[in-house]
């Protein structure tokens, strides 16, 4: 009898503190999805902006048709990215494009007084701000939510319940990946 | 974060507390000078009353008062699409939990403040001048201080110790009106029904009752500033935080300090709730500063070169001003390392003076819905929101354009 209630005891404790650890990590992951989900909402701005950008520089720099596609491009692959990963990638080359595109306006004085366009840079700048606002959080967010799925007791109810690690949110952009090259000719 | 808060509220329900004790002190000293001692016990009920009213007033619409009185005008994001972004990327940077209100003073003086009780339900409200005046960063660093006020709960604060110190003006004014008109008033009152003696011990009374209201709003008033002092500096180091970008609050306060436009619509008790001092034109900086010293904030800002947390800040303080800091030891010492940005990449034609009245003069008529028509020989109309008709003639060439609504 005895062994029994013991054993018995042993499994309600087991299931309880399994309950617990389960419910810990369904409220990470979900606050990692709402996290993710505010910087998804600025990245969609971000994306439909462009082709009004776009639109509106068109009839001012006709010579300039690479950086259009380049953008265009950089923007339809942004919006084909699946994972946390890929968009990290592609939202890193729309940046890029995006930010030597603003270059190439700088020889456009017309451009750069017309008033709708004025208005979509602001958007424009306003969207990238809360995007890396947004970035902080989220992987603040990612960070907690790794190092429970990973350290024990939490890793075995992971384990079983298929929690997975998710990946940080870093928007690279190709300038400050490259080594810089030195020359001492 | 936390601990500051906490050190924060401590603080504050000292300086409260105080603040009562002066208020209960002032109105049993003033009922004695009206009533003899007896009096003592009604003017305590009397300062309570008063404290009350003015309580549950500043509760149920503190903050539309305040911005009714500033002539503050809510706006949506079609009026100033770049301040209403610059709010909405400190409110995500900041994590509030629901969007600020957003207001515009109808005033050519730069200048700003944040109002309501808790997060949930902030307004911030800022000058037309500020708006001209100031380029994206700058902005961006002036609402990360009025959202950090807002994180730091210093608007319940300075409501509670503006009541407080209001409560004690308004008495102390009352009493001191009533003896320059009635001309020792109560006093002569009182002893025309006792005995001569009596009256002796009245006029001790009176003479009493004079020197604490003329001492207690003073005291009062240096209780509040040296704390909202404090708390201006805790703000910056928040901004900087949430930007982190230093400069451009540094950068924003010297063109609010280098602007002499006084705001016509703060006034004693509204005073630190500004980002800089409105009546900083009038006189010297001293005790009765409600902000310190804006120069020095701009340097300790200035001198943060390496990393944008609490710590950097406290460290910039020391350097420049000396002693410990202003940042709560604890808070300093776990902080975790928070990276310098660059500038962002607008460039505003600034510095025009002529450029900016007109830009503060456009501001104004936006706010008040003004209509701005384009004739054909290029010239800008505006148009007043309560224009009759459909119909405008451009002063220049004459054509008539319509009024679209």
């Amino acid at each position: 009898m005895w062994p029994l209630l013991i054993i018995g005891v042993i499994v309600l404790v087991a299931i309880v503190a399994l309950i617990g650890i389960y419910n810990a990590l369904v409220r990470l992951r979900n606050q990692v999805d709402n996290a993710w989900s505010q910087i998804d909402v600025q990245l969609k701005r971000r994306h439909d902006l462009i082709p009004n950008l776009v639109e509106t520089a068109k009839g001012y720099m006709q010579h300039e048709r690479q950086t259009f596609e380049s953008i265009t491009q950089a923007r339809s692959q942004a919006m084909g990215a699946k994972t946390v990963e890929q968009a990290s990638r592609a939202e890193g080359m729309l940046s890029d494009a995006l930010s030597k595109f603003m270059l190439v306006v700088e020889n456009y004085p017309e451009l750069k007084a017309n008033q709708n366009f004025l208005a979509l840079q602001e958007e424009l700048t306003s969207t990238e701000n809360k995007i890396a606002f947004a970035r902080q959080g989220y992987n603040d967010q990612v960070l907690f939510y790794n190092n429970k799925i990973q350290m024990f007791p939490s890793n075995v109810v992971a384990g079983m319940f298929n929690f997975t690690k998710r990946d940080f949110f870093e928007i690279e952009n190709a300038a400050e990946r490259e080594v810089p090259k030195v020359s001492f000719s | 974060m936390w601990e500051q808060i906490r050190v924060n509220k401590r603080n504050s329900v000292l300086l409260l507390g105080a603040m009562a004790l002066a208020l209960a002190a002032l109105g049993f000293v003033l009922g004695m000078a009206f009533g003899g001692p007896d009096g003592g016990f009604i003017g305590l009920i009397v300062a309570t009353a008063v404290w009350l009213v003015l309580m549950l007033i500043s509760f149920a619409s503190g903050d539309k008062i305040l911005l009714a009185s500033s002539k503050a005008v809510p706006v949506t994001h079609d009026v100033h699409p770049q301040l209403f972004n610059v709010v909405e990327e400190m409110k995500i940077a900041a994590n509030l939990p629901k969007m600020p209100d957003i207001y515009i003073i109808n005033e050519a003086a730069p200048n700003a403040f944040a109002t309501g009780r808790s997060p949930e339900s902030a307004s911030v409200a800022v000058t037309a001048g500020l708006l001209a005046k100031l380029n994206r960063d700058e902005l961006q660093g002036v609402i990360a201080h009025e959202v950090s006020h807002i994180v730091n709960r210093d608007i319940l604060f300075v409501t509670l110790a503006g009541v407080m110190l209001g409560s004690i003006v308004l008495l102390s004014q009352v009493f001191l009106r009533s003896m320059w008109y009635g001309g020792m008033g109560p006093s002569r009152r009182y002893s025309s029904r006792s005995s001569s003696n009596q009256g002796g011990a009245q006029i001790v009374f009176v003479i009493i009752a004079l020197v604490a209201a003329i001492l207690a709003p003073i005291m009062a008033q240096l209780l509040y500033f040296a704390l909202s002092r404090r708390r201006e500096y805790l703000a910056d180091a928040g901004a900087v935080r949430l930007t982190r970008y230093p400069e451009g609050l540094a950068s924003a306060l010297e063109k609010i300090a280098s602007d002499r436009t006084p705001l016509k619509a703060a006034n004693k008790v509204t005073a630190p709730m500004y980002i800089s001092n409105p009546f900083r034109a009038l006189k010297a900086e001293n005790l009765y500063s409600t902000h310190p010293p804006i120069e020095e904030r701009i340097r300790i800002l200035r001198a943060m070169s390496h990393g944008a947390s609490f710590k950097d800040y406290s460290d910039a303080y020391s350097r420049t001003v000396g002693g410990s800091g202003v940042i709560p030891a604890r808070e300093a010492r776990h902080a975790e390392p928070v990276e310098l940005r660059q500038p962002s990449a607008e460039s505003k034609p600034q510095e025009d003076r002529k450029r900016q009245i007109h830009d503060i003069g456009d501001i104004i008529r936006t706010v008040n819905r003004f209509a701005f028509l384009t004739c054909a020989c290029g010239i800008k109309m505006k148009v007043p929101p309560g224009f009759k008709g459909d119909k405008v003639k451009c002063p220049r060439c004459g054509r008539i354009s319509s009024v679209h609504t």
